[in-house]
């Protein structure tokens, strides 16, 4: 229950929040909430397959916040702003 | 010999095909070869043939080929045969020789055209639908070569298809004689569902045998057909589109609409005379039909300043006596009329051609003039043809023809008095306007200076259809004798006072009045006819009858606007809507869904959202 | 223990709704922060005290300090704060806000059917390595692999070329006609301050 409050916080917060890096965060709000959601469930059942879970979606998480990140420099660099929509160009 | 009968309409046939498939890479000498060869295969063997008839004449007098079977359905069965008898024999000659001569004047005629041999190709399938018609032994047969000649019709007219007014000439002369041809069709299909065949000569003997005279549907089916022969032929009131077809090359009008297809329903009603027989009051009608066009024809003939307009109207008028004579029950007369009426008209059509040509394309009479020193040989000749149209006594072919119709307008089984005066007028409008035309063109001061003058390939056929049609008249007595075992003879029912040859002579009188009057007022004294026409009187009636006597005008009113005006309102009818109702839907979704491609990440992130909570909604309530 | 679970619980969802209301970027950042901590204390709760660790360590530790890092870099100053002020209307909050709300009334109407107690056993770091070791290997390849994905588009994505900036910084030195090139000297017309 937890973990769907807190996804859909994080969903709120992406679709609300115009500036880039909010979107990211948000991004790991939600990221988050589901690695929550699978530790809970491999706890329930004794299991260790959660937390590897977990394990997985934080590497994963890694990852993308360090592409992101990137990205987010090379955009405000290009555009001159953060704004989300702003990067409509493949609109149409 | 006779066995090579299917060779007449296989030539012109299988040469159109040629042309059609390669003749765009073949020389013009070659494309003309070709063309004009195969007519003159063509006629050479009628030739052959029409000796192997006359000297040794098959039994029954007439000779069936059957070549294969068309179709056969359920009880209906036709084939493809042809039939011979001294009617299609006649018909068959003047075809096939009047075509050739035709066609070898083109080969110069049209020698600076693009289309040459898309030209001959047309010409050639006309020709080869012509003798269709003529050869055919059932009635699908002869519609097959009635339509074929219609289709050639409107390729042939709208020849110089880039200039619109041509295409238009073209649509109208097809659109009519689709309304005869309808009314044909629905003839035919009367007569199979009554009678069980279309074989001619079958259902004529059946047509003989089971309806009695004047029975419903024989009157009907006979107007039925009548109404066919009205269309192609350009008779009362289908006749507006002849004149318009003078758009065509002059070739064409001479071959099409002068010498052959036009007396296509001639032939159709010469044929199916055992059903006119059965239906008085049908018969009557082709007479009416024929003496009414022939004088209104003849009265329009009188005010055009188009040379081919005014041969075009004389056309129209000289099927009127045609027709008139079917209509008495003098069949072979009309027969011998059409055939030196072949003669004399292409003559004066080819040579109207020759003026046209040798003028730069001028067309009307009043500029021209003084062209009997320019033009020698087409002068000498075009005065023979029209003395014959004109039916100048003794000399001429048209003499003896036409004076024949008139005579059995009085005296034939149907004739009345009534018809003869009609035939006695048209005679002396015939005379009139021939002879206002060659005075206009070819005496008096010089008009438009020649520029072109013929070659030998013009100017042979013409000398050619000269000697015609003088000589055609002395064939009066062998072709009327030889037609006798195809057609019935007129019967001479009364005479009441007037003889042959008391007619005769009134009818020469008549070419002489015409000839006089035309003499004084276009020759002599020009100013009085300036001044006949500029009068109240004069110019109301000369409007009037130039404009056809206002059929144009009526139809236009009462068909044409009607259907342009409910045409136009139906382009958006509620069948039509179902259509762009697709195509509205299709747009509308089209533009609803591209509002959905914003290019904003925020907005797909919410349809995701959306998209996986509606599914999980799904999944909670299934 | 259970009150433990339901105050981290509560800790977090209110940080996160703080970080999703703040102007500054930086205030938002460490409510993240706090937000991630709260979660770490649950997962310690539920028994599993590796993933609490780590989500301490690499969560709130490397990839916060990145994002802290990034912002700083980017240097938004003031004007951005205006900006999110703009941005953030009460109305826009309204359509994301049912979306979501519809999305948590399922997902508990979901859950709603199983109890789970908390407590019970705890699945001890030794547990976890074994089956990484284990049946999970492949995944753990594939997680390395996708980090030097990770690396090497990040570092090609943040390469810059050196000689426009190369380019500026010798304009900027013509400007001031002083012998170029040399940076000691390059404050050579500002007065000089008496050491």
């Amino acid at each position: 229950m937890l973990a769907g409050i807190l996804f859909s916080l994080g969903l709120t917060g992406l679709l609300v929040r115009r500036n880039l890096i909010f979107v990211l965060m948000s991004l790991e709000v939600m990221l988050n909430a589901a690695g929550l959601a699978f530790v809970v469930a491999g706890a329930r059942w004794h299991q260790a397959d959660g937390q590897i879970m977990f394990l997985f979606v934080l590497a994963m998480a890694a990852a993308e916040v360090a592409v992101g990140l990137a990205l987010v420099l090379e955009i405000y660099r290009r555009f001159k702003s953060l704004d989300v929509d702003q990067l409509s160009e493949m609109r149409g | 010999m006779i066995r090579l009968l299917w060779l007449i309409p296989a030539l012109p046939f299988a040469s159109a095909l040629i042309l059609v498939l390669i003749g765009s890479r073949l020389s013009k000498r070659v494309a003309a070869a070709v063309g004009a060869g195969s007519i003159g295969l063509s006629a050479v063997i009628t030739i052959l043939v029409a000796i192997g008839f006359y000297t040794a004449p098959p039994p029954g007098n007439s000779y069936t080929q059957l070549l294969w079977s068309w179709i056969n359905v359920n009880g209906f069965r036709t084939q493809i045969g042809l039939y011979l008898d001294s009617l299609s024999l006649v018909m068959l000659l003047a075809v096939t020789f009047v075509g050739f001569l035709i066609h070898v004047y083109s080969a110069e005629f049209m020698i600076e055209d693009d289309g040459y041999s898309r030209f001959f190709a047309y010409m050639n399938l006309f020709v080869a639908s012509m003798l269709m018609l003529l050869l055919g032994n059932n009635l699908l047969l002869l519609y097959l070569g009635w339509e074929g000649v219609g289709l050639c019709s409107y390729l042939l007219i709208g020849f110089w298809y880039r200039d619109p007014a041509n295409g238009r000439a073209a649509r109208k002369a097809f659109i009519l004689t689709r309304v005869g041809d309808t009314a044909m069709s629905i003839g035919l299909y009367l007569l199979f569902t009554q009678l069980g065949t279309l074989g001619i000569q079958d259902l004529m003997q059946r047509a003989f045998a089971q309806w009695p005279s004047g029975s419903t549907y024989a009157v009907a089916a006979a107007f039925l057909l009548l109404g066919g022969a009205i269309g192609k032929s350009a008779q009362l009131p289908l006749q507006i589109w002849l004149p318009d077809a003078m758009a065509g090359p002059t070739p064409v009008s001479a071959l099409l609409h002068a010498a052959t297809m036009v007396t296509a329903g001639v032939y159709l009603i010469a044929r199916t005379h055992v059903l006119f027989s059965l239906a008085p009051s049908a018969q009557l009608a082709v007479a009416v039909v024929g003496a009414c066009t022939l004088l209104l024809a003849g009265f329009s003939a009188l005010t055009q300043h188009d040379i081919k307009r005014i041969l075009a109207y004389s056309t129209i008028s000289q099927i009127g006596y045609m027709f008139l004579a079917l209509g008495v029950g003098a069949w072979q007369a009309a027969m011998f009329h059409f055939v030196t009426h072949a003669f004399f008209k292409a003559l004066l059509f080819l040579g109207a051609g020759v003026i046209i040509n040798a003028l730069d394309d001028e067309h009307s009479i009043f500029r021209m003039g003084g062209l009997r020193k320019e033009l020698p040989v087409t002068f000498w000749t075009f005065l023979i043809a029209g003395c014959s149209l004109a039916g100048l006594p003794f000399v001429t072919a048209g003499f003896f023809s036409k004076d024949l119709i008139i005579w059995n307008a009085w005296s034939a089984q149907y004739g009345y008095p009534a018809f003869w005066i009609a035939g006695i007028i048209g005679a002396l409008l015939t005379s009139l306007y021939t002879f206002r035309m060659i005075f206009r063109v070819f005496f008096g001061p010089l008009g438009i200076p020649v520029t072109k003058r013929p070659g030998y390939r013009m100017t042979i056929p013409l000398v050619v259809l000269a000697f015609l049609s003088i000589g055609g008249g002395f064939l009066k007595q062998p072709l009327l004798g030889f037609l006798h075992s195809a057609l019935p003879s007129t019967i001479e029912a009364h005479t009441g006072g007037l003889t042959e040859i008391r007619s005769e002579t009134i009818t020469g009188l008549i070419f002489l009045i015409g000839l006089y009057f035309a003499y004084l007022f276009h020759l002599q004294k020009r100013n009085w006819a300036d001044a006949l026409v500029s009068g109240p009187v004069g110019r109301s009636l000369h409007q009037w009858w130039f404009a056809d006597w206002g059929f144009d005008w009526i139809y236009d009113k009462v068909f044409v606007q009607p259907f342009v005006w409910a045409s136009e309102i139906n382009k958006s009818d509620f069948i039509d809507a179902f259509y762009s109702g697709v195509v509205w839907l299709a747009q509308w979704f089209y533009r609803g869904l591209s509002r959905t491609e914003t290019g904003r990440v925020r907005w797909y992130a919410a349809g995701m959202a959306a998209g996986s909570v509606l599914f999980l909604a799904v999944v909670l309530f299934k | 223990m259970e009150l433990a679970f339901y105050i981290a619980g509560a800790v977090a969802v209110i940080s996160t709704v703080l970080m999703l209301t703040r102007l500054n970027v930086v205030h938002a950042l460490l409510y993240l922060i706090v937000s991630l901590l709260g979660v770490a204390v649950v997962f310690y709760v539920l028994g599993a005290a590796f993933v609490a660790a780590l989500e301490v360590i690499i969560y709130a530790g490397a990839i916060m300090v990145l994002f802290v890092f990034v912002v700083m870099m980017l240097n938004l100053g003031a004007s951005a704060v205006e900006m999110e002020r703009r941005w953030l209307t009460p109305g826009i909050w309204v359509g994301p806000a049912v979306l979501a709300g519809i999305l948590i009334i399922e997902v508990i109407s979901l859950v709603r059917g199983s109890t789970a107690s908390l407590g019970g056993g705890v699945v001890g770091p030794k547990q976890v390595g074994i089956a990484l070791f284990g049946p999970y290997l492949i995944g753990v390849e594939l997680a390395s692999v996708l980090l030097l994905a990770g690396l090497v588009g990040a570092y090609h994505l943040g390469y810059r070329k050196v000689e426009k900036t190369e380019i500026q910084h010798d304009d900027t030195h013509k400007g001031r006609a002083v012998a170029g090139g040399d940076l000691v000297l390059a404050g050579a017309d500002r007065p000089a301050r008496t050491p």
